[in-house]
This record gives structure tokens, sequence and C-alpha cells, in this order.
């Protein structure tokens, strides 16, 4: 293996990751159905600070990208503020009256003061999710550490809000009313777990998902060139990974929107326990 | 030459590595930098939205719903003056017919009683002529039956001298017709 020629395989497997190595063999051959490639953070510009490594990356490019996309949509879309409203400007006013309407009946009148965060976690979240479905576009997330941050977003907002609003009353929320003395030590255990978890329930949710859509997509998608390369009856048969192809990427812009919406709705349910803490 | 494949080997053993541990999602090398550009773009979103695009959409929506009832209330207040002006048409309609009712009975009445008047004073100069001429026709009547005696007389004088030669008197002649006619 060390005698295949650096230079060949370095060109070859450049495309794939950084790392022109001792496994050049299998990279190049699995070269174009390596699945995990489109995750990998990439450095733009190199930006170090003391030991931490603040680098523009692919993800900090798309991140401001997804920031930029809404802020010019929806201003774009508000040009005309038109009385009857054109198509991008129905599309503005729903995602509006959309987010609205959820925070509103899940949190109440009172929850309305977080409408501009859930607008924007909502917003984020699916423009970072469909711009994920452009080819060679990154996808910001699905990367863990991205929904995670965005989770605990809504956990400290939840606890932050609930405790200056509440007091100590807050924590009210994790003893449920009419139980009985005996289950209330076992039943806010479970309480304090359950919301515990709802951080990692919500990122790994969306960044599952996201990872795992994405990672099918690209297999189905090698699966038409390694069987198309075979030729003859392998380009028939690539026929049907292809078609799979297709009905997966349908379904991935399910999924794209699915998320974001369910995102926003369990944040908006988390919020209103911050705004109404009793049970 | 004898050192590249080692140096190959190093390092594709530290890519791999980084391969297989390096998943990038649990890559925790990239983390820092995707926690301070997430904050500062979403701190930036966080920012357009509550400035720009929700007080932009909003307004929308409000002149929307403010014109929309004002439009509601307009047709409202429309809708109560065209009320107001059926109504009004109605009872000017309805008095107009009753002050119409009310002329022609009255119009009926005078005439009636005008026609009452006149139908008796036609009756009343009826009548009147009515016994004149019945009393002419009495005079004439008794007038005649007067000259009934004096022509008897001169009839009776004709035919007596005619008859007779003798030529009797009027008084006797007069006398014997007046006996005649008394029978």
């Amino acid at each position: 293996m060390g005698d295949s020629p650096p230079v060949g395989s370095d060109h070859v497997g450049g495309g794939v990751h950084r790392a022109p190595n001792g496994c050049e063999d299998r990279a190049v051959a699995s070269e174009k159905v390596d699945p995990l490639h489109q995750f990998a953070i990439v450095k733009i510009l190199p930006i170090k600070v003391g030991g931490l490594d603040l680098s523009f990356t692919n993800s900090a490019l798309f991140m401001v990208l997804t920031v930029a996309a809404i802020t010019l949509f929806a201003t774009w879309a508000t040009t005309s503020r038109a009385l009857v409203p054109g198509r991008a400007q129905s599309v503005a006013e729903m995602l509006y009256e959309f987010v609205a309407t959820t925070l509103r009946n899940a949190a109440g009148q009172e929850g309305m003061k977080f409408f501009p965060l859930v607008f924007s976690l909502f917003s984020f979240v699916l423009f970072a999710n469909l711009f994920g479905m452009v080819p060679y576009f990154f996808t910001v997330t699905s990367h863990i550490i991205v929904t995670f941050a965005l989770a605990m977003v809504v956990i400290l907002t939840v606890v932050g809000y609930g405790i200056w609003r509440h007091g100590l009353h807050f924590f009210g929320l994790f003893v449920p009313h009419g139980v009985p003395m005996a289950l209330i030590p076992l039943v806010t255990a479970i309480e304090v777990i359950s919301f515990l978890s709802r951080p990692i329930s919500l990122s790994v949710r969306l960044f599952a998902n996201m990872l795992a859509g994405h990672i099918t997509l690209k297999v189905f998608a090698g699966f038409v060139f390694s069987l198309g390369a075979l030729g003859g009856i392998g380009v028939v048969g690539s026929l049907l990974p292809l078609a799979m192809t297709i009905a997966l990427t349908a379904l991935e812009f399910l999924v794209a929107f699915l998320q974001a919406y369910v995102f926003t709705v369990l944040t908006c349910m988390y919020l209103n326990d911050a705004v109404h803490p009793g049970h | 030459m004898a050192q590249t494949p080692t140096t190959h080997a190093e390092v594709g053993h530290g890519g791999g590595e980084a391969h297989a541990g390096g998943f990038p999602p649990f890559d925790s090398s990239t983390f820092a930098s995707q926690l301070l550009w997430l904050a500062i773009t979403f701190v930036a979103l966080l920012w357009v939205v509550s400035k720009v695009i929700l007080p932009r959409i909003g307004g929308i929506l409000e002149a929307r719903s403010d014109r929309i009832a004002r439009d509601l209330a307009e047709a409202q207040r429309l809708k109560a003056e065209t009320d107001a002006a059926l109504a009004a048409y109605e009872q000017s309609l309805a008095a107009a017919r009753a002050r119409a009712q009310a002329i022609a009975t009255e119009t009926r009445a005078a005439l009636n009683a005008d026609m009452d008047a006149k139908r008796a004073a036609a009756e009343a100069s009826l009548g009147a002529r009515l016994a004149e001429a019945e009393n002419r026709i009495g005079e004439i009547k008794a007038r005649a039956l007067g000259e009934v005696g004096s022509i008897a007389i001169e009839t009776a004088e004709a035919l007596v001298s005619a008859l007779t030669s003798v030529s009797a008197s009027r008084d006797e002649v007069a006398g014997a017709v007046g006996t005649a006619m008394a029978k």
C-alpha cells in the first residue's frame, strides 16, 4: 500500500477528506460513496485565539448565508407592503402567522414575548435544512453541536425566565398536583429527568434526522454511480437506486419542513412551562 | 524513498483515526468555532427578526385587519343608512296612501251630497211642473166641459129650426138641453 504513488492518490483522494493516507486504496475505491464527506468541516479563514480554533468554516459560511437568506427574503417579500399579498408576501405572512398561532396556542398571550426568539429559531432551522437540500451545500443542522446549542437556548430561556418570573414556584413544575405523598419523590425524579432530557431529545431529533437523511441520499446516489460504472446490466440496475434517490429527495424536503415544525412546536410547549409552571 | 512509506503510514494512521473517531459531527475540535459563529449569526438573526422582519410583517397584517375592520364598519354604517332610508320611504308611502284614501273618501262624500242635492232639486222642479201641467189640464177639461152645453144648445137650435119651421127661443132650447143633460 505504501507503493502507490502518493501524488496520484493525493490528487484523487483530495476531494474526499484531508487524509491522503494509508487507507487511500479503500478511500479511492469508495471515494464516490463516502457518505460522511458532506459533513466535513473545512476551514475557509483560519482564526486561532489562544488555544481555541475559531476559524471561519464552511459551517459558519452557511450560517451566515442562512441568516442572510432569511433577512433578504423577508425584506424583499414585504417591500410592496401590499394589502392583497403576492406570492412571496403570502409565504412570509404564512411563516409569521404559523409561528404566532403555534406560540399563542401553546403558551398563551404571555408567551408572545418570545415571538422573536421562536420565529428566529424556526426560520433558522427551516432555512438551514432547506439549504442542505441544495447539492454541494453544507447542512448546518446536521451537526449536533449546532442543534444542541439551539436547544440549550430554548431550555435556558425556559429556566431563566421561569425563575425570574415565578421565583421558586417555577420548580413546582417538577411536583405535579394531585399525586399521593408517597409517590412525590418518584414522580419528581421522573419529572426532573424528563426535563433534563428535553435539550437532548430536541437537539438529537433534528441532528439525527438531517444526518440520516443526507447519508441515505448519498448512499443511494452512490449506488447509481457504482452500478452505472459496471456498464451493461449495471446501467439498467442503476435505475432502481436512481428512483429511490428521487423519492428520498422528496422525502428529505418533507423532513426539512417537518423537523423545523417539530422543533418550533416543542419550543413553544417548553416555553409554556416557563410562563405557566403549574401543571 | 525508504522513509516515505513510513511517513505515509504514519499520516495514514493518523488520518484513519481521524476518520474512525472523527465522524465529523462528533469532532470536538470544531465545536468552538461552530458555537462562536452560531452565536454571532443567531444573535444577528434575532436582532433582524425583532427589529425589522416581525414589525414589518406585523405592520402589514395589522394594517390589513384595520382596513377590513374599517370597511366592515363602513358597510355597517351604509347598511344602517339604507335601512333608515327604506323605513322613511315606507313611512311616507304609507302616509301618502292614507292621505289619498282620505281624499278619495272625502271627495266621494262631497260628490254624493252634491248629487243628492241636485237630484232633490230636479225632483222638486219636476213635481212642480207636473202639478202645473195637471192644473192646466184640469182647467182645459173644465173649460171644454163648459163649452159642451153651449155647443149642444146651438146644435139643438139648429136641428129644431131645420126639422121644424118653428123657431124656438134660445131660452127654451137651453132649458130643454139642460134638462136632457141633467138626466
